[in-house]
């Protein structure tokens, strides 16, 4: 009997000691296991070649997200209109909130699985991630700051000499690599363990409701051909039919001043919709209901409308409230809590 | 026959004498490993005068009448090119092929450069930064490229990422203080000019290739010892009185806009070779 119960105490100890490793081990992976594109996504674009991501120019990388110094007054960071919680926009804003109180005209999209992007912003302009923070640094109504200076201050502080030397062997600060450690962090938002990601990648056992799985047909039907599956966005440019705005944004046509570009906004992934609202490239709308609405009857017959929206006579997509109330279960399948509490991607 | 003798003599002699003058002027062989210092001035005048920066005293004129002054005048020159005189063609390394020119700053007249020896009867360039250049990897734009500078100084578009490659500022009296001119009342005229012709979807370029013949005023004598340059004369006013002549108090802020085409082709004519220090 003695004897039994020791080794039955030690086996619980020796449990409890692989437990706990395993949970280190877990912790491990999770703090940084470098850029891994998940089973059910395609190549990346993004040149990585040019960028190789590392621990330190991740880590980098992320104190710069969150660094109000790439503002004039250091009040504005990143992070202050992508926020984590709200899968990297800004929540409850129909457009940015800058600096100084300055509002900009767009919608905050979310950073997140950008290495799949060809095209940045909603009006496109930017082609290549690196040089897409750029914009907001020395935008007016975002950061309101040069490049130059806030390397000067970057470069002032030990914290910054370190970080610098530990991601390039160097505490020197260039463009290049101010720009490139931004990007590191950016490719590493990624969003993939969403309910839907889990069905697709058969992992244990999760199924879609009946509802949902409906909703998935509808969707294949009358949705991806333009946000299309895995990433929910085929990266292109499109006219959906909104009205234009009263600042008159002509989307894609005010980078490329082609007439045919004109009302075109790049289509936007429809991951972590729960957590993104308001919508649209001006966020004119609140919630999904009105999404829906728009694509079933406020559809305008507009100069460049996309072809896919004008197959019926009434215009836009017809959708039955059933067959709303199954999209939107399926749209739901999309939010991916992991992405907004991982703690890999927060400020530290 | 002495006199004959001597008289031959006399001319072999003013024959070798010719031969060896010609003999050091012989255009030396087209060698692009061996490479010596070359230069092209940019010197920036406004019609019949000197460009002096901030001349609010006493302005300049343009063919509408509109007196004006300038603030700032900054372009970008890329991948020089040199044609000899027998028809060898000698490209400029292109990481070594792009100048900022700064009407500001006299020291960045010269777009100094090394080049085989031989005799240049042409200069090609250009004005702007082809498309290779601006889509490249940003750790390939140092120096003049490097995005980097101030919105007031800088030269690069964020938002459409492509370069500024031409940008005049300056003021008018004419400008007027509504949102057709200048609405903080400041009288200012801007002018970006851009567009490379995009990244992945087409869209204007306004990439000037510049040709200069040197034969009128002086072909490049380029040796190793005597450093060579090309003296152009940048004027101005032909931005303003080309054959696409414009009026400042109608367009007193031509950005990345269609109408930018129009006063673009205008850049061509700003470049006149004025005579080479060989
Ligand atoms: C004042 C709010 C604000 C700040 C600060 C801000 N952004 Fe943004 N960001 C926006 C808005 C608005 C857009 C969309 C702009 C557009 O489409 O014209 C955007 C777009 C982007 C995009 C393009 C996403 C896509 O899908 O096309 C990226 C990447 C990005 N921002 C990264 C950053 C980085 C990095 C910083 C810090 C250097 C930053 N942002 C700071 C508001 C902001
Ligand atoms: C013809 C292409 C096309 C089709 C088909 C399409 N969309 Fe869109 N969708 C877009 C574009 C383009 C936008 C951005 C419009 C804008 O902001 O100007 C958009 C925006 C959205 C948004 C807002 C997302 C955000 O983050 O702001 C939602 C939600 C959405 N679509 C859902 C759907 C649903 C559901 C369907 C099927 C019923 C659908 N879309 C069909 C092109 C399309």
């Amino acid at each position: 009997m003695g004897t039994k119960h020791w080794i039955i105490m030690i086996a619980c100890c020796l449990f409890i000691i692989a437990c706990k490793k395993s949970a280190d081990l877990i912790e491990d992976t999770t703090l940084f296991g470098g850029f891994t594109k998940p089973a059910n996504f395609p190549e990346p674009s993004y040149n990585f070649a040019n960028n190789t991501i590392t621990k330190a120019g991740f880590e980098l990388g992320r104190n710069l997200f969150y660094e109000g110094r790439l503002s004039r007054n250091n009040t504005i960071s990143c992070g202050s209109c992508h926020m984590q919680s709200a899968a990297f926009t800004q929540h409850g804003h129909d457009v940015s909130h800058g600096i100084d109180d300055r509002l900009g005209v767009r919608n905050s999209p979310p950073i997140m699985n950008l290495a799949w992007n060809k095209a940045f912003m909603w009006g496109g302009g930017v082609y290549d991630l690196d040089l897409q923070p750029i914009v907001p640094i020395t935008a007016h109504e975002e950061m309101d700051e040069q490049i130059d200076r806030v390397m000067d201050k970057l470069s002032q502080l030990p914290k910054y000499q370190q970080l610098f030397k530990a991601a390039y062997g160097s505490a020197e600060i260039t463009t290049a690599k101010l720009m490139k450690a931004l990007s590191q962090f950016m490719l590493m938002c990624i969003s993939s363990d969403s309910k839907y990601d889990q069905v697709m990648r058969k992992e244990q056992h999760v199924a879609f409701s009946e509802l949902e799985q409906e909703g998935l047909l509808f969707f294949r039907e009358k949705c991806a051909a333009c946000h299309t599956e895995p990433l929910f966005t085929d990266g292109k440019f499109r006219n959906s039919g909104l009205l234009p705005s009263e600042i008159d944004d002509q989307g894609l046509y005010e980078s490329t001043l082609n007439v045919t570009d004109r009302y075109k906004f790049k289509v936007p992934s429809l991951r972590n919709l729960r957590y993104t609202a308001p919508y649209m490239h001006d966020g004119r709308f609140l919630t999904l209901d009105v999404v829906l609405a728009h694509y079933d009857h406020q559809v305008a017959d507009l100069p460049n409308l996309d072809p896919f929206l004008t197959q019926r006579p009434g215009l836009g997509i017809s959708l039955s409230p059933s067959e709303r109330q199954a999209l939107l279960a399926f749209l739901n399948t999309l939010n991916d809590e992991k992405f907004i509490n991982n703690p890999l991607l927060a400020e530290q | 026959m002495n006199i004959l003798k001597n008289i031959s003599l006399l001319l072999l002699l003013a024959m070798s004498f010719l031969a060896c003058t010609n003999k050091s002027d012989i255009t030396p062989d087209f060698d692009q490993t061996k490479l010596v210092p070359f230069s092209v001035e940019f010197d920036n005048i406004v019609g019949d005068r000197i460009l002096s920066i901030n001349n609010t005293a006493t302005p300049y004129v343009n063919s509408k009448g509109e007196a004006f002054s300038i603030s700032q005048l900054q372009y970008f020159i890329s991948n020089i090119k040199l044609t000899s005189t027998n028809g060898k063609i000698y490209t400029v390394n292109a990481d070594s092929s792009y100048f900022l020119i700064k009407g500001a700053d006299k020291s960045t007249r010269f777009a100094k450069i090394n080049v085989p020896e031989g005799d240049y009867s042409q200069l090609t360039f250009t004005l702007g930064v082809d498309s290779l250049r601006s889509t490249m990897d940003i750790s390939k734009r140092t120096g003049p490229l490097d995005p980097a500078g101030g919105m007031s100084e800088g030269m690069y578009w964020g938002w459409n990422s492509g370069y500024i490659f031409f940008k005049l500022e300056g003021t008018s009296a004419v400008i007027s203080n509504d949102t057709n001119g200048d609405p903080t009342g400041n009288k200012k005229f801007r002018y970006h000019i851009g567009g490379f012709g995009g990244y992945s979807t087409p869209t204007i370029n306004n990439i000037k290739l510049i040709d200069i013949d040197l034969t009128k005023a002086g072909i490049a004598r380029v040796r190793k010892d005597r450093k060579s340059n090309v003296h152009l004369f940048v004027d101005v006013m032909k931005f303003f009185d080309g054959n696409n002549a414009f009026s400042i108090a109608e367009h007193p802020t031509v950005m990345f806009s269609e109408y930018s085409v129009s006063i673009a082709k205008n850049l061509t004519e700003m470049f006149k070779h004025d005579h080479t220090e060989n």
